[in-house]
């Protein structure tokens, strides 16, 4: 559907900032270097062939235990999905970190809309984004140790702000 | 019992009569249970029968707090403080499963009931629960109120220096029992 995206991607980046891209499911893909990201970004948004005008989403996956056969896969992707208003069509972008490093650079100055979304993907995930404004949880309370959404996050551990005094009446 | 005591339990008969059938309600509405609440408070069920019809939006004219919905840990804090600021004697009734007991919200957000940071006097289960339920859960409150049984009921006259042990509390259901 939207083929000429991932041409156009691996026409203009030669230096092996697209590690990989497909199309699963008729959804095109690509997985990028992490130093090109923001480069990668703003020539979607900009090249008039693409034209990817329109942020949809960003969101993290955590593939602790899942590495598809390469147990050197990074633990976290991070993945926005992007869509042209003008042409139509999307792409969905993948960049892979690692736990021990889990950064990338903030998508805030290619689309404003990406703020709360990173936000919420630090909150959750704990991935860092580089540049962002304002870098601070959104949907979890300041108090919250942890990120919830890590898959070595105890499902049910509470971390209550208040409890009544047990035993008593009121 | 000398005549004086006699007086008072009959004056505060009055009271709690009076109490039961003019319950102004603070709905502290957060998820879809809400849309059962207004099914409730709308004319086809008209929660108005029982004398509960008038929601105050300020807890402070409020002496029963509906708690319609999924309370989460982050909301703890704001429900108590409503709680606090609400003039005694108050009631508070659990709306849904989630506020009885979190309901089938088990993880790191969701508190495991409301009444783990307020005292909860009925639990309306169900999700949502039918309005009729909830009319159900109501006059089980009513009949509370009126054997002056509700949580602060009980606090007040304990301050006031009765001795009253929790297991005196009677299992509420209004339907007499038959002979």
């Amino acid at each position: 559907m939207a083929q000429i995206v991932l041409d156009q991607l691996n026409a203009k980046f030669t230096g092996g900032e697209i590690l990989e891209s497909g199309t699963t499911h008729g959804d095109e893909w690509a997985r990028i270097r992490r130093d090109a990201w923001v480069a990668v970004a703003t020539f979607l948004r900009d090249d008039p062939a693409t034209k990817m005008e329109m942020f949809t989403d960003l969101t993290s996956v955590d593939r602790l235990g899942i590495h598809g056969g390469n147990p050197d896969a990074p633990r976290f992707d991070v993945v926005v999905h992007l869509y042209s208003v003008s042409h139509k069509h999307r792409v969905r972008l993948y960049c892979g970190v690692n736990e021990d490093d889990a950064w990338v650079d903030t998508l805030v100055n290619v689309w404003a809309g990406a703020d709360w979304y990173e936000r919420e993907a630090y909150d959750l995930y704990g991935v860092r984004f580089k540049g962002h404004p304002d870098l601070r949880r959104i949907l979890m309370y300041p108090e919250f140790v942890g990120h919830p959404l890590r898959k070595d996050y105890p499902k049910e551990k509470r971390q209550p702000l208040v409890r009544r005094n047990a035993g008593t009446r009121e | 019992m000398g005549a004086l005591d006699w007086v008072t339990t009959k004056l505060t008969d009055a009271t709690n009569w009076a109490r039961k059938w003019s319950l102004f309600q603070y709905p502290f509405v957060t998820a879809c249970c809400g849309m059962e609440f207004m099914s409730v408070a709308a004319p086809k069920y008209d929660i108005a029968r029982f004398g509960a019809e008038f929601p105050r939006f300020s807890p402070r004219q409020a002496d029963l707090l509906i708690i319609v919905g999924t309370i989460t840990e982050r909301q703890g804090p704001a429900l108590r403080r409503i709680y606090d600021q609400m003039c005694e004697p108050k009631w508070v009734v659990a709306f849904g499963v989630c506020a009885s007991t979190g309901g089938f919200y088990q993880n790191y957000s969701t508190m495991p009931g409301a009444d783990q940071v307020v005292p909860v006097d009925v639990y309306i289960p169900g999700c949502p629960p039918r309005p009729e339920q909830v009319l159900d859960g109501l006059m089980m409150l009513q009949e509370r109120i009126q054997r002056g049984e509700g949580h602060s009921q009980i606090t007040i006259k304990a301050e006031a220096g009765y001795d009253v042990p929790l297991a005196a509390i009677r299992p509420i259901g209004h339907k007499a029992e038959t002979p």
